[in-house]
């Protein structure tokens, strides 16, 4: 259990059976008042941000997360499927836990999923990931607007920014941290 | 020499004029400096202090107790810089060990120690001016007076009794109120319900209100000041009533100060204040926290 001494940033606790994880924290006590602890929360799980104040005499619980090597497997109706590379189990993990992330994703690729008991509410993946341009229409010389670059699309349906010289059907490197360009794959 | 501590140099060196400025200010008023023991038997309870323990005594948490038996013997106007401590106090603006600026005058009330107050920041600052954070506070025009209830009313959805009995007194001072105070001149938030100043005489015809202050400047809470309680009995009581909903304050939770009980009886009318040094300085020299004007917060020993 923690107290409210133990309260920083980036300390992960449980409210209402939910991981949380502090993101900004203030300690204040006004002249001969109590201690009150104010926190900027974001659940783990949903996402959602909110502030909430405490007291001195609360406790929390420890929110106990691990992150487990994976492999991807397939995507179907019920959502994206990775398999743990230790036991073998298979986990789902639903497009809203993987906001952006899926555009990103490959078949085989190894990636870690951050666990919350039974629950993967989490996705790191390599930093960087090779995927093949299908939409990119030629370079319109004169267009300053975007200087040398122009827009294409990626077999996962994500679209970017790309130099002028790369055409369809190209494989690319793309950051996954700032989902930007990189370079050309040799083939 | 360390990098931290080589980034500090220039608060550092404006921290040592400012505490020099301050004893000049009182040296110059006709106040008498005065060191009391940093590590005493008791200090005065507080439902919301905490002490640090050492051995079977504890840190001051204040030196008000020792003061005021000076001002008992007859010492009329007295000051003190010195070290507090109090326990798991750790923010922005607070530190577990800081540096207290007390100062107390006989025959005077609290109204009078806002005079003191006004001197000794155009002492301070001779262009009466500070800017903090983005802040530009005027000195040389009579600072805002505010009274808790006006507050409430200014800047709350609610009374000051109210909010007590919801229990939303301190979340409103601290979030509501506290950082409106103070962004053009210096405020006085003023007339406090009585309890929440168990050291403090009440106002004569509001028993409901006690004759304690405190001083704002740019949303930083700088000074508390009170008219003295010198009724021993009366004191007796409200550090009972103290002590009794102390959760934890260490090995003594039933004994009270008696030393101090006792002398207070010959304590004239007087009143006192307790200013932050530390915070002064970050106001002085522009800096966001309390980290930046101390050499060493407890994190980097």
């Amino acid at each position: 259990m923690y107290n409210c001494s133990d309260l920083k940033k980036g300390l992960k606790i449980l409210i209402d059976d939910e991981p949380h994880v502090i993101i900004g924290f203030d300690f204040t006590k006004p002249g001969k008042g109590q201690s009150l602890y104010k926190c900027k929360l974001r659940n783990m799980v949903t996402g959602s941000l909110f502030d909430r104040t405490y007291r001195s005499g609360e406790s929390f619980k420890p929110a106990s997360l691990v992150e487990s090597d994976m492999q991807f497997l397939y995507q179907d109706d019920s959502g994206y499927v990775f398999m743990d590379q230790k036991n073998y189990e298979q986990i789902v993990l639903t497009e809203e836990v993987l906001g952006d992330d899926k555009y990103f994703l490959v078949d085989n690729m190894e990636v870690k999923v951050l666990m919350f008991g039974e629950r993967g509410i989490g996705l790191t993946l390599p930093i960087f990931v090779n995927l093949r341009v299908t939409i990119s229409d030629p370079w319109v010389k004169g267009d300053t607007a975007t200087g040398n670059n122009k827009p294409a699309t990626v077999e996962t349906g994500y679209t970017l920014q790309v130099p002028a010289f790369v055409d369809e059907g190209t494989l690319i490197q793309i950051d996954t941290r700032t989902g930007e360009y990189v370079t050309r794959v040799k083939e | 020499m360390t990098h931290f501590l080589r980034e500090k140099h220039d608060r550092l060196v404006e921290r040592a004029r400012i505490v020099q400025t301050i004893r000049a200010f009182f040296i110059e008023s006709a106040f008498l400096e005065v060191e009391t023991p940093q590590r005493i038997p008791l200090n005065a309870p507080e439902a919301n202090i905490t002490p640090v323990l050492s051995d079977n005594w504890q840190l001051q948490t204040s030196p008000e107790l020792a003061m005021k038996r000076l001002l008992a013997a007859g010492y009329k106007n007295i000051f003190q810089i010195s070290h507090c401590w109090r326990d798991d106090e750790r923010g922005r603006k607070h530190l577990p060990e800081f540096t207290m600026l007390e100062w107390y005058r006989s025959h005077y009330d609290y109204t009078q120690l806002m005079t003191d107050c006004e001197n000794l920041f155009r002492y301070l600052l001779p262009q009466a001016q500070i800017n903090y954070q983005g802040h530009t506070i005027i000195l040389d025009q009579p600072f805002e007076h505010l009274s808790i209830s006006e507050a409430f009313e200014r800047y709350t959805d609610t009374s000051p009794l109210q909010a007590i009995a919801e229990d939303r007194f301190d979340e409103l001072i601290a979030f509501s109120i506290e950082p409106q105070l103070g962004l053009k001149r210096p405020t006085i938030l003023y007339d406090y319900p009585a309890e929440l100043a168990s050291l403090a005489r009440c106002k004569t015809g509001h028993p409901e209100l006690a004759e304690r202050l405190e001083l704002y400047i740019a949303g930083l809470e700088l000074a508390n000041a009170f008219s003295e309680l010198n009724d021993p009995e009366e004191q007796r009581q409200r550090f009972s009533k103290e002590a009794g909903i102390i959760p934890t304050n260490g090995s003594h939770p039933n004994q009270l100060p008696e030393p101090f009980l006792a002398d207070l009886q010959n304590m004239p009318p007087a009143a006192g204040i307790a200013l932050g040094v530390d915070r002064l300085v970050m106001l002085l020299t522009d800096s966001h926290s309390i980290d930046q004007v101390v050499a060493f917060p407890p994190e980097d020993l």
